[in-house]
């Protein structure tokens, strides 16, 4: 299922002395199966467009191509809800969108709004409480009486349980620490690769988007200023500096360890495997040719 | 060199009744002197809040004392206390009292009854410090959330306090804000000698401080310098920390194959080294 | 629709009223909205219209925005102005269609109401454009302290109403985003049957609950560490001054009191 989006522009309070522009002309394509990174600052128009993914907002200029589903500017949208089973979103702290009385009802939630029976609900949330790391019995706990990591991954499975085809993810590990950050980040790489799952992160990490992404586009002021690859994107620094951020701290250090070397290495590393690699490789090579 | 805060063998439990259950804070003891920045360390749940809220008084030791300024700390001085003691919390918006910035930064100085004229002046010197002197009107909502942490570093260090809690202060903020706040935090260590005791998961954050206190379990598992408490190496990824860039750098260029010397804690000492190991021969 | 009403709602200026102390506007508007009884013939209703339009003129808030934001209660006026037409049966008969009838007292009476109504909502309005919620929670403390030897909890209540209007928008962008999490689980507050709405706004108001809890426990620690012990031995920031034009607008409504008792019948 592609996700398109064609000139999208979105006023808040439209039609009122309070009208305000949060996205101008956006063009983004997203095909099925990629790992779409949408990065900016606060304000930059990234929460946004992510509403735009499954009809959550409407367009106020432009249109958006959600699979064989097209919601145009000014046109009535009806039935959005098959759009929100297929395209599930986890909000910035999902946490708090928690309330049944037991985390096994709350997970259930999702898929029972879209019509599944409370059977097949009820199995695909004990298959996914492992996914997300926790135990079987957190499932008869209230989730009020979790950890705020915990809750976070009951929230997630919430979603999850939806069997969306593209899961639109908004800063997923704000809040955690350093280990539920890396499994979180892990585990969504892992269902991407083995279920095909369109991934769609918006965060502020550069770290995030060079180590996952497929895409990504860079997002200033309301305008999508920048998209292509990871290794496009982040080559040319002095662009990514006008709209005031700046490449990860690996390529920076790669920069760093290239002008000790006064030599470029072969390709711009996102992980710092790579990098070990590339100045490994680099060296064995300057000590044969000596 | 003059003792700011103390604890003497505190333990704590929320469950005091079911002696079996693990203790929150379990036989901890350190101090913080004037002038030092120190990091507590942990993962969520090591029991780094707790001892937050014992050093604030929010909570009792059920064993040991809680020392500021060499005085236990009891129910009686409690207010006195809380007067040298400024702290800057979590969540930005939730510790926002004032309706506008200026009224914020004036909450603390309203309670403890300081005359109007002085109350103006500290409140503008101290926005102009966290360099937020240019929003007195704004209002919560209309800022970022780094900048309502400094607002509430403003209001904290307008009471003159001998010591700054940073409670996770920078774990909510995007990257642009959690430096904003740190280098605040910086400068005004260097202009006014600000104690500083921050409580985090973020070793970047820990690297600037001149002491690290690495919390597992509610025991203190270490205490030392950045340098001791890294050296520590898998043991604090094992309990849910990781290490600083450099210092995970090094560790695969070892791995690879690339001659180094030694371990290292920041990219400038590990550049240098790769230069002289590698290419100054 | 919240964005059309203008009623409580705060626009920044610098007109000579903005200036004015919230001491001096909250007395104003307060005796504004007893003295309007005074009125009762056209001279003294007259003067009452041509005193609000100069009250509006010193606000500099455009005539247009102030009369769009009364869209709201066009219905009550048009109301109150119908049942006087209806229910009064004095004087000449100026309309008569089988046994409808239209007195003169009655369409004098509905017209009276009608202004009467009218200025009391375009003063309030006034007061609300032009003071920011703050300023009048502070307005009301001052005016109200000599009720505290009363045992009122004067400052309590007052700090109440501040911490609640400074929480609305927090609490609002919380409301709106709660609501599109729970739209994005196939939940739906806005259509369906009522039983299923219902159903449907559970799932908003438990989180919701949740968080306002979180948070006034926060801010509780927060203002506790910070030393808040109540209003004994508090100082105050926020100082009120009472200018010469304060002065004169209380005597431009004494002014135009004594000329209501004069020319009334």
């Amino acid at each position: 299922m592609d996700i398109k989006l064609q000139q999208v522009s979105y006023a808040y309070s439209m039609g009122t002395p309070f009208e305000k522009y949060a996205l101008f002309d956006v063009d983004l394509t997203i095909p099925h199966g990629t790992y779409q990174a949408i990065i900016g600052h606060t304000g930059s128009g990234k929460s946004t467009i992510l509403q735009h993914f499954n009809g959550l907002l409407k367009p106020s200029k432009g249109q958006v191509h959600i699979g064989d589903r097209l919601i145009v500017a000014g046109k009535k949208a009806k039935e959005l809800k098959p759009i929100r089973q297929k395209v599930g979103i986890v909000f910035q702290f999902p946490e708090h969108q928690l309330f049944e009385e037991t985390v096994l009802k709350d997970i259930m939630f999702g898929p029972m709004n879209f019509g599944v029976s409370a059977e097949v609900a009820q199995k695909r949330a004990r298959d996914l409480i492992k996914l997300v790391g926790l135990s079987e019995e957190t499932l008869d706990k209230s989730p009020f009486d979790l950890s705020g990591g915990q809750m976070r991954r009951v929230a997630i499975a919430g979603v999850l349980a939806m069997e969306p085809e593209v899961i639109v993810l908004d800063e997923p590990t704000a809040g955690l620490d350093p280990r539920g950050q890396r499994e979180i980040m892990d585990m969504f790489y892992s269902l991407h690769k083995e279920r095909q799952l369109t991934t769609i992160l918006v965060t502020h990490s550069m770290e995030d988007a060079a180590r996952y992404a497929d895409n990504i586009a860079i997002m200033h002021e309301g305008k999508c200023v920048l998209s292509g690859t990871p290794r496009e994107i982040f080559a040319d620094s002095k662009t990514l500096e006008q709209y005031r951020l700046e490449p990860p701290h690996i390529v920076r250090f790669q920069a760093k360890i290239e002008r000790l070397m006064n030599q470029p290495l072969s390709r711009i590393c996102l992980t710092e495997e790579e990098l070990a690699d590339e100045v490994a490789r680099a060296l064995r090579e300057g000590r044969d040719k000596q | 060199m003059t003792e700011i805060l103390s604890f003497q063998n505190v333990s704590f439990s929320y469950t005091p009744d079911q002696p079996d259950k693990r203790k929150a804070v379990q036989n901890v003891s350190f101090s913080v002197n004037e002038g030092e920045w120190i990091a507590i360390v942990g993962h969520n749940g090591s029991g780094k809040s707790t001892m937050v809220k014992l050093v604030s008084g929010l909570l009792f030791p059920q064993e040991g004392e809680v020392r500021v300024m060499r005085n236990v700390l009891t129910e009686e001085n409690l207010w006195e206390t809380r007067s040298n003691i400024g702290m800057v919390f979590q969540n930005p918006d939730n510790q926002f009292v004032g309706a506008t910035v200026q009224d914020d930064v004036a909450f603390a100085l309203e309670n403890s009854g300081v005359p109007y004229e002085e109350m103006v002046e500290r409140v503008h010197t101290s926005l102009s410090q966290v360099k937020m002197d240019k929003f007195l009107n704004h209002e919560p909502h209309h800022l970022s959330g780094g900048q309502k942490q400094r607002v509430a570093i403003a209001g904290a260090i307008a009471m003159k306090p001998k010591l700054l809690i940073l409670d996770e202060a920078t774990s909510m903020l995007d990257p642009q804000g959690r430096d904003e706040v740190l280098k605040t935090v910086r400068e005004l260590r260097k202009e006014i000698g600000l104690t500083v005791l921050s409580i985090t998961h973020d070793v970047e954050e820990a690297l600037f401080a001149d002491r690290i206190l690495f919390m597992n379990d509610g025991k203190k598992y270490a205490e030392g310098t950045p340098s001791e408490i890294f050296a520590l190496g898998d043991k604090l990824i094992e309990f849910g920390l990781e290490l600083p860039f450099a210092m995970r750098m090094t560790k695969l260029f070892q791995l690879k194959g690339v001659q180094l010397a030694g371990q290292h804690m920041t990219e400038e000492e590990l550049v240098n080294d790769l230069w002289t190991s590698n290419f100054n021969k | 629709m919240m964005e059309k009403m203008i009623f409580g709602r705060y626009i920044p200026g610098d007109s000579f009223v903005h200036k004015l102390d919230p001491r001096s506007k909250l007395v104003f508007v307060f005796a504004f909205i007893i003295v309007v009884f005074l009125a009762n013939n056209v001279m003294t209703y007259a003067f009452l219209i041509v005193f609000t339009l100069l009250v509006i003129f010193m606000s500099r808030i455009r005539l247009y925005f102030l009369l769009n934001g009364l869209k709201p209660i066009i219905f009550l006026l048009v109301f109150t102005f119908l049942i006087h037409i209806f229910f009064t049966r004095e004087g000449d008969i100026l309309f008569e269609l089988g046994f409808f009838k239209i007195y003169e007292e009655g369409l004098r009476q509905g017209v009276f109401i009608s202004i009467r109504f009218l200025v009391l909502v375009l003063m309030t309005s006034i007061l609300t454009l032009t003071t920011s919620p703050i300023s009048i929670t502070d307005g009301i403390e001052v005016l109200l302290n000599p009720l505290k030897k009363l045992k009122l909890p004067v400052h309590e209540l007052a700090l109440m109403m501040s911490i609640a209007l400074r929480f609305i928008p927090t609490l609002m962008d919380e409301t709106d985003k709660i609501m599109k999490a729970q739209m994005a689980r196939g939940s739906d507050l806005s259509a369906g049957p009522m039983k299923e709405r219902i159903k449907a706004v559970v799932p908003l108001l438990v989180p919701l609950f949740v968080s306002a809890f979180k948070r006034a426990e926060d801010l509780a620690t927060a203002m506790e560490v910070r030393g808040y012990r109540g209003g004994e031995g508090r100082t105050r920031y926020r100082q009120l001054e009472w200018h010469w034009q304060d002065t004169i607008s209380l005597i431009l409504l004494v002014a135009m009191t004594i000329l209501l008792v004069l020319y009334r019948s």
